[in-house]
């Protein structure tokens, strides 16, 4: 990596770019705070995407948000590349992104365990009522990352992000 | 990405041997190039078609619940085609990405095996496909995230995550409708005694693929029967179902001699790219 292409002041204004880049199905949770971007990578200088999941239709509109953004941030020179490996996991959603899923309405995934634990049947708090006896109602949800959950105590709906 | 490609070295004393004497003239660095195209058209094919099957589902399952789960799993299917055939495309070095090779193929150069070209029937028959797949193919993956060519492996690490939930969910139906009502027991029993004869062919292994296993390329598939049978007996016993009659396999598919349901998905499939040649959205 080319130093002058892309020293300390440079790599910042560029991820702070990346930090306003929200994913267009969860619009509150940036792509940095999802984990997806992962990092900058010379020469030529490419911010590496990785997928969620390989059949994720959101990749393709992330990748031109990322596009839009770095333009107008005269960024334009910077390409995308995405990258498989490592595969991605919930464990690099940031504290700040699990925050803001559960404002959103949306249970966060546990954190640091998603390399041994596939299920998501252990109990989840509520994300309105903070309530622990909470039910899956269906291992898919709205997007290939969620699966659907209901409260017991205040009967609402709601999504859950998968362990992965 | 530069392809990293294993060179096959002289490994036995008595080809060492002959290399010593004179007498063998060992052999160029092995262009593994159109075997990997060819296998990994079998590993894209198989979950394209499977996922363009899942798709009818969609708006015609039994519950919404169930709606979604076929239609996601059909959604990682597709991506992981996507993944395998692009890789294919890049192999092959021809100037065919995955879109080319999965719409402007004919029906006989497709690599997937028969069991995912059959048609939806009931949905017990589906969910009787779904768990025969994904158990063998959670295996498969489990054995190629440690292939010898490193953009195959990856994709496999990537994919076995998702390969889990849909080997658990159609397991979790299997049991449901088998340890169900009578009428959920007899069209799982038929489902699974109807799919059973194609499962021999997704552990048939070929010339083509012991040679790339050999180079640890490719998983022996051979290897992989153990568990997958453990694993449906398993399963088949909580649903309280007996194993299936063992009817004479059918194989064929991995070389492009497939069931005539085949050319009719493609036709719905490729309809509209090979139709409107340009058309992007």
């Amino acid at each position: 990596m080319a130093a002058d292409a892309l020293d300390r002041d440079r790599i910042d204004r560029i991820m702070a770019v990346l930090d306003q880049v929200m994913d267009p199905e969860i619009p509150v949770v940036s792509v940095t705070d999802l984990g997806i971007v992962r990092g900058l990578s010379g020469e030529p200088v490419s911010v590496l995407v990785t997928p969620t999941y390989t059949g994720c239709p959101a990749t393709l509109a992330i990748e031109t948000s990322i596009r839009i953004a770095l333009d107008i941030a005269g960024f334009e020179d910077i390409g995308i590349r995405t990258v498989l490996s490592p595969a991605w996991s919930t464990d690099w959603i940031t504290d700040r992104g699990r925050e803001r899923l559960i404002e959103y309405g949306i249970a966060p995934p546990p954190s640091g365990v998603a390399a041994h634990s596939m299920g998501g049947h252990e109990p989840v708090a509520c994300p309105r009522c903070g309530s622990l006896k909470t039910q899956e109602v269906s291992r898919f949800g709205s997007t290939p990352c969620k699966a659907l959950w209901r409260c017991a105590d205040c009967f609402e709906p709601f999504d859950r992000f998968k362990c992965h | 990405m530069s392809p990293s490609l294993p060179t096959i070295q002289p490994e036995d004393e008595a080809r060492a041997d002959q290399v010593r004497g004179g007498s063998y003239h060992a052999p160029e660095a092995v262009d593994w190039h159109p075997a990997l195209f060819d296998y990994l058209l079998r590993l894209g094919d198989e979950s394209l078609i499977l996922g363009q099957r899942l798709t009818e589902w969609c708006g015609h399952a039994p519950t919404l619940e169930i709606d979604l789960s076929l239609a996601n799993i059909g959604l990682d299917l597709i991506g992981q085609a996507t993944l395998f055939l692009n890789l294919a495309g890049e192999v092959e070095n021809a100037g065919r990405d995955g879109d080319k090779l999965a719409f402007h193929r004919d029906v006989l150069a497709f690599r997937n095996c028969l069991l995912v070209e059959q048609p939806n029937g009931d949905f017990a028959q589906t969910i009787a496909r779904q768990f025969l797949f994904s158990t063998y193919q959670l295996a498969l993956f489990e054995g190629l995230v440690a292939s010898s060519e490193p953009r195959v492996a990856e994709i496999a690490a990537k994919a076995v995550k998702e390969v889990q939930y849909h080997a658990e969910l159609s397991a979790d139906w299997v049991i449901r409708l088998g340890d169900g009502t009578d009428e959920s027991r007899r069209r799982m029993i038929e489902g699974l005694d109807w799919f059973w004869r194609f499962v021999d062919e997704m552990f048939e292994m070929d010339a083509l693929e012991q040679e790339l296993a050999a180079a640890g390329i490719a998983v022996d598939r051979t290897r992989l029967r153990r568990d997958f049978d453990v694993r449906v007996q398993q399963v088949l016993r909580e649903a309280t179902l007996p194993l299936p009659e063992y009817p004479r396999a059918i194989t064929g598919g991995r070389t492009g001699h497939h069931s005539e349901h085949l050319g009719h998905l493609l036709a719905t499939m490729q309809f509209l790219p090979r139709t409107y040649p340009d058309a992007v959205w």
